[in-house]
């Protein structure tokens, strides 16, 4: 682990691994499917798909396919015909939009309250119990209770965001803040720098790569979960669409989703890293 | 030797602190003239950190007052600055911005141009003009200690309070700075206290010495005075006549006296009024 790799041979090894494996992929498919036979049961495929059943071959597509698929998605990927017809931009833009809504309403509440929790060990010490019993609860607990409360899908998987995204947040926040350099505190304080402004210009910037690192944890968890979210409360999103295309047995879909919710997930993340490099701050 | 009551800016008066089964220090008077340099010398673990904050403001004592233009302080002050032993800049802050943070505290009402030309005339004085933009990682340990001391002058404050402001330093930066502060001290006429267990930077800088004994129980066991003429420069303080007398003395508190004088005072010694000495 000493020494740094060769970023060129690092990539070179990457493709090369992505080759192999697409090809054996390929060939598990198309070519060596042999005296096995198809993958999918005649009778269970014939349940799930009439396409499968009707080719009698195996409902497991090869990259070439997917690839196929892959282009026609994206030559259009915001169309809107019907209800359960629309472009899967648009299904991620949905997800994104519910991400972006519970994220920024956890932010709103987790970071503020974050700032008192760090700032007051009283206040530390009579909230720690709650946070710590609600904080390992799966978000998808909540779920049925936000769809009888809330009776809207749409709001609940928002609610849903909202409630794992906050955690994170709110304990760094809290530890950022808390943690805040004594001899720093002391300079405001022999500044008379007042609350207010020690809050704004001295603790937050000195807390903000901690409360980051809190809001890129909690992207992380929302972006995982509003698919399992959708998945339950269906209607629009990338967990609806995933869900769609199982029921249509269109395997290929299924992995062309799996490869963008990684690749959306991996922007997601970028963008906040971007952000915490901007407020990185060294002694 | 005592001033009236009127001349004296800072009046500590019997101050304290004392954890269960262990008095630091009890008892605790001086005083500090305006526009004098009194610096305090003394061992680590005989309180000097713990009276530099009570003087600051950021610290209570377990009793006693200090009077500050006659009146008792209750917390910290704009009319107290402070430079720290390390420097406590602010990271995300420029040199600039971090002088600037204190001037818009002690002006208010400033407009951001007024903020930043007072800042850069503070960042000038110290002759940091030209690294006024550069965030504190990107300076020296000298640099630094520079910004914070154009921070503290930056606010003009009625007392100049440093504790140990050059401990950190290699030597040649010490001297450099050392004279810096000299020069800026007697330039505004400013009144300053500092701790240090240099005794070289005493002599240099200080009116009135304090030597404390060594912890528990502190107290100062005496007071010396620093007669040698003003200015004073590094390169030629041991040449001064006195200079060798009132270091021998200094440095014999530090290694021999300040250990066997420790612990109950000896009779008839008034904390109120402890022995002056002047060995130059």
């Amino acid at each position: 682990m000493g020494a740094k790799a060769d970023p060129w041979r690092a990539a070179l090894l990457s493709v090369l691994l992505l080759a192999a494996l697409l090809a054996a992929w390929e060939w598990a498919v198309k070519g060596g499917g042999g005296p096995a036979g198809p993958a999918v049961d005649e009778e269970l495929a014939a349940l799930l798909s009439p396409a499968a059943a009707a080719g009698g071959q195996t409902a497991m597509p090869a990259p070439s396919d997917i690839g196929a698929r892959l282009l026609e998605l994206l030559s259009d990927p915001f169309h809107r015909r019907g209800t359960n017809d629309q472009g899967i931009g648009i299904q991620i833009a949905w997800s994104l939009g519910r991400v972006a809504a519970g994220f920024t309403l956890a932010a709103l509440v987790a970071i503020p309250l974050g700032f008192l929790i760090g700032m007051s060990p009283l206040l530390n010490a009579a909230l720690n119990p709650y946070v710590q019993v609600l904080r390992p609860v799966s978000p998808l607990a909540w779920m049925p209770l936000a769809l009888y409360t809330i009776r809207d899908s749409s709001i609940s998987s928002i609610f849903v965001i909202f409630i794992c995204s906050v955690w994170p947040m709110l304990i760094n926040t809290a530890f950022g803040v808390a943690t805040v350099r004594r001899e720093w505190l002391n300079v405001a304080r022999t500044l008379e720098a007042g609350r207010w402004k020690t809050a704004i210009r001295v603790i937050l910037p000195a807390a903000a790569p901690t409360i980051l690192t809190g809001m890129r944890i909690s992207i992380g968890i929302a972006w995982l979960v509003i698919v399992a979210a959708e998945m339950l409360v269906g209607g629009t999103g990338i967990g609806y669409w995933v869900w769609n295309q199982w029921n249509n047995l269109s395997i290929a879909d299924i992995v062309i989703a799996i490869l963008l919710i990684g690749l959306v997930g991996l922007l997601l993340d970028r963008m906040l890293g971007l952000v915490q490099r901007w407020v990185a701050w060294q002694e | 030797m005592t001033p009236p009551p009127a001349q004296r800016l800072v009046s500590v008066e019997g101050i304290a602190r004392r954890f269960p089964g262990l008095t630091v220090f009890e008892d605790l008077w001086f005083h500090v003239a305006r526009g004098e340099f009194v610096c305090l010398v003394g061992h680590s673990g005989c309180g000097k950190t713990t009276i530099l904050n009570i003087l600051a403001g950021l610290d209570t004592p377990d009793a006693g007052v200090v009077l500050v233009d006659g009146k008792e302080i209750s917390g910290p002050s704009l009319d107290r600055a402070v430079i720290f032993q390390g420097h406590a800049l602010m990271p995300w802050l420029s040199a600039l911005e971090n002088v600037a943070f204190a001037v818009s505290c002690r002006n208010p009402g400033w407009s951001r141009g007024q903020v930043r030309d007072a800042a850069r005339a503070a960042l000038a004085r110290v002759g940091l003009s030209q690294a006024a933009e550069r965030k504190p990682a990107q300076l020296s340990g000298g640099m630094k200690q520079r910004v914070g001391i154009a921070r503290a002058l930056a606010i003009s404050p009625k007392l100049l309070l440093m504790d140990e402001p050059f401990s950190a330093l290699d030597a040649l930066t010490r001297g450099t700075l050392q004279e810096e502060v000299s020069r800026l001290v007697t330039e505004a006429g400013q009144t300053a206290f500092m701790i240090t267990h240099d005794v070289d930077e005493a002599i240099l800088l200080a009116d009135r010495i304090l030597l404390m004994t060594n912890g528990p129980q502190a107290r100062v066991a005496e007071i010396v005075h620093n007669t040698l003429p003003r200015p004073r420069e590094r390169a030629n303080l041991h040449h001064m006549p006195g200079y060798h007398a009132l270091r021998d003395h200094i440095l014999d508190f530090l290694i021999t006296r300040s250990r066997t004088l420790a612990g109950a005072p000896p009779p008839g010694w008034d904390a109120r009024t402890p022995p002056v000495v002047v060995p130059a």
